[in-house]
């Protein structure tokens, strides 16, 4: 009997635990009530941004295409329409993330990165829902809404991905934790 | 944690000047598409066009029932108390019938098979004045 061995890099091991922060933000908004079907906060997203400035576009990319991948196999959406819509969204933001790394860093912080994205991530699930969801012109009234929600949101996400570049030489390690007790 | 709260200078010492300009546009934007895809303004007519002529424009004030030689048949559109609508359609899917009402002005019902298609136009749409 052969024994494949399955040789992983450093590198993997990386954007795995990138991937499961990410995957447990997204579980984590999951559960978080929403006054608009399809409106909602992206926390996960933040760790893509933070991911791309730290590691480049391609480990974000793994990281949000797994998360994506993962997290409708864990909420059980896996090839439904809320996963299509998750993943359409996901694939036109990191198209324009990769677009907006041409942008001068001097200018432009993680908090423009976040709103483009944010606004990709709309269009990327409007078309899909236009396209093949609901194929009729009302779905155009939607769409001042999603566009406010993705700013509020992009902006908000962007600004604690800043909070947490500056805040980066403090190491975050991925140790397990040792539960502390107190006696009383 | 929460101290930019109390000192929101905290904040936007944060954004960079190619981020207020990207807060800026976007905020531009969104009000631009809530003043297009929102419009409350009332209808006053309805232009009925066939491919891509205008067959006809009809006051909405009124109650009446057209019958409309499309494409590939007889479509009925409706009018009444100031809204439109396709009330019968020869097309296959019927979107345009499930429409419903158009009731605002800038609103539009496509029916593609039978390149029959209505909008609504208000008293103050720009293109009005070159159109008559």
């Amino acid at each position: 009997m052969k024994i494949t061995q399955i040789q992983t890099t450093e590198d993997d091991h990386r954007i795995a635990k990138l991937a499961a922060f990410a995957i447990a933000l997204h579980m984590v908004e999951a559960v978080i009530p929403s006054p608009l079907p399809g409106v909602k906060p992206g926390i996960a997203n933040i760790v893509t941004l933070y991911v791309l400035y730290q590691y480049g576009f391609a480990t974000a990319a793994w990281v949000n295409i797994l998360r994506v991948f993962a997290s409708s196999l864990l909420l059980g959406q896996f090839l439904s329409p809320t996963f299509i819509l998750s993943l359409s969204g996901a694939l036109l933001s990191l198209a324009v993330l990769w677009l907006s790394m041409y942008l001068p860093k001097r200018y432009f912080s993680a908090v423009s990165f976040s709103i483009l994205a944010a606004f990709g991530h709309i269009a990327g699930q409007l078309i899909i829902v236009r396209l093949w969801l609901i194929p009729h012109a009302g779905v155009a009234y939607l769409i001042p809404v999603f566009a406010l929600a993705a700013l509020f949101f992009g902006l908000i996400n962007g600004l604690i991905t800043n909070k947490l570049l500056v805040n980066k030489s403090t190491k975050y390690t991925l140790q397990p934790q040792t539960s502390k007790v107190t006696s009383t | 944690m929460l101290n930019f709260l109390r000192y929101p200078r905290l904040l936007t010492k944060q954004l960079l000047i190619g981020d207020w300009l990207i807060i800026l546009l976007s905020l531009l934007a969104v009000y631009y598409l809530f003043q297009t895809l929102w419009s409350n303004e009332h209808a006053a007519k309805v232009q009925i066009r066939i491919g891509d002529k205008i067959y006809a424009t009809y006051s909405l004030n009124q109650q009446r029932e057209i019958h409309v030689h499309g494409k590939i048949g007889d479509a009925v559109i409706s009018i009444s108390q100031g809204k439109a609508r396709f009330t019968k359609s020869p097309c296959n899917t019927q979107y345009c019938v499930h429409q419903g009402w158009l009731t605002r002005a800038g609103q539009a019902a496509i029916c593609l098979p039978n390149q029959i298609s209505l909008e609504l136009l208000g008293d103050t749409k720009p293109y009005d004045s070159l159109n008559y």
